[in-house]
């Protein structure tokens, strides 16, 4: 038979930081640029995704045995845009300022390659147990990734951290950080540092052998 | 032996694959269960996002200085009576909208007890150009609009107007004026002939 599917432990584990969707397969950069101004954005927006990935990655798990190839995306899509409408949805009816300040960036998690990614490589091939373990540990790594640049941006920009003030008032603000370009700047200093930190510990990993 | 590979291989080239209904039944099925579903949602929280879209309209009673609440007129969603402490009428917010460069566009605007003056805007909706057209909802483009006479007749400074167009935005900022100009007008029209009866 094929090679061993890994198992719910190790899809789950996977996800946080050996996969993670932002900096190691980079997907999902758009959300990542756009909402990151702010931890409450960067929070709201993982938890939206949390909850369509796993819905979507659980139902294409379960009706994985009546999937045709070539209608396969099709469904994906189907079911993804789906889910994201209903959490578009509960956001404008229980979080409604919240919901306009993401404005148009809740829908386009339909288009987040992230979900459709992971219905593919793991929802369509693993039963629900694994399909889980995989949503969730992807999830885990996307709000991981979008809360570190979130961190990074909102404190450097504004001086707060969920709107809390953390450093002193006296704070000029770099309000590049806020803006584009900050998310750009912001988002390749952390990777350039995630692969750095990598290479080293395989580095080592090697002397060590 | 050739006619039996022939009669073997045959079945194998007739054979059709499933029809249209066999390949598409689970993306019909799944469609009709999801549409049932969205319209249940729907019909759960659209009442919810209406009434949250209602207070949101309420609390820009602040357009109109003096005011301290605000309250729907009667039957009319499009309007909101500002008042003050005592619960006297000291102006009004209207709701106008138009199209944008890119979507709908709506717009509060704050008018004095004689709708004569137009106090200040609020952009409550839009989908433009982020970066660019949606400077309209921020200062100075608001500011274009506080304390200006509510003649109906606003132009971009392009035009030889008083508004002063965002730049490279002047399409999301004819909007927003030709919005305003409207909404005052129909509302103005609609005060003389309330204060006629």
């Amino acid at each position: 038979m094929a090679q061993e599917q890994p198992t719910p432990l190790e899809r789950f584990i996977q996800g946080i930081l050996p996969e993670n969707p932002i900096y190691r397969q980079l997907l999902g950069m758009c959300p990542t640029l756009a909402v990151t101004s702010g931890m409450g954005s960067a929070m709201t927006m993982a938890g939206a995704t949390a909850f369509v990935l796993i819905c979507a990655n659980l139902l294409v798990s379960i009706i994985r045995g009546l999937l045709q190839p070539h209608l396969r995306i099709l469904v994906y899509t189907l079911s993804i845009a789906t889910f994201v409408t209903i959490a578009d949805r509960a956001l404008a009816a229980y979080m409604y300022d919240m919901s306009k300040q993401l404005g148009p960036y809740i829908p386009l998690i339909i288009v987040n390659c992230l979900i459709i990614c992971r219905c593919e490589v793991c929802g369509s091939k693993q039963g629900p147990a694994a399909a889980l373990g995989d949503a969730l540990g992807q999830s885990l790594g996307f709000a991981l990734g979008l809360g570190s640049i979130a961190a990074f941006r909102e404190i450097l920009g504004e001086g707060l951290f969920f709107g809390f003030q953390t450093l002193p008032e006296a704070w000029p603000g770099w309000k590049i950080m806020i803006m584009p370009p900050g998310a750009f700047l912001t988002l390749g200093l952390l990777l350039g540092l995630v692969n750095h930190v990598s290479a080293r510990r395989k580095a080592a990993g090697e002397a060590g052998n | 032996m050739t006619e039996e590979e022939n009669v073997r291989q045959e079945p194998r080239e007739t054979r059709k694959g499933p029809g249209f209904l066999g390949q598409a039944w689970l993306v019909l099925t799944l469609s009709i269960c999801f549409g049932a579903g969205l319209a249940a949602v729907q019909a759960k929280l659209g009442p919810i996002i209406q009434k949250n879209k209602d207070n949101e309209m309420l609390s820009q009673y602040t357009l109109v200085p003096t005011a301290v609440k605000g309250r729907f007129l009667e039957g009319n969603k499009d309007v909101v009576e500002a008042l003050d402490a005592g619960d006297k009428l000291v102006g009004y917010v209207v709701k106008g909208s138009g199209v944008g460069f890119a979507d709908k566009v709506e717009v509060l605007i704050g008018l004095d007890g004689r709708a004569e003056t137009i106090t200040g805007i609020f952009v409550l909706s839009q989908k433009e150009t982020p970066g660019l057209g949606d400077k309209i909802t921020r200062e100075p483009f608001l500011a274009n609009f506080r304390g200006i006479p509510a003649d109906g007749n606003l132009e971009v400074d392009k035009k030889g107007g008083t508004i002063v167009a965002v730049t490279s935005a002047t399409v999301s900022s004819e909007t927003v004026t030709y919005t305003v100009n409207r909404a005052v007008r129909e509302f103005q029209k609609w005060l003389s002939t309330e204060k006629k009866e």
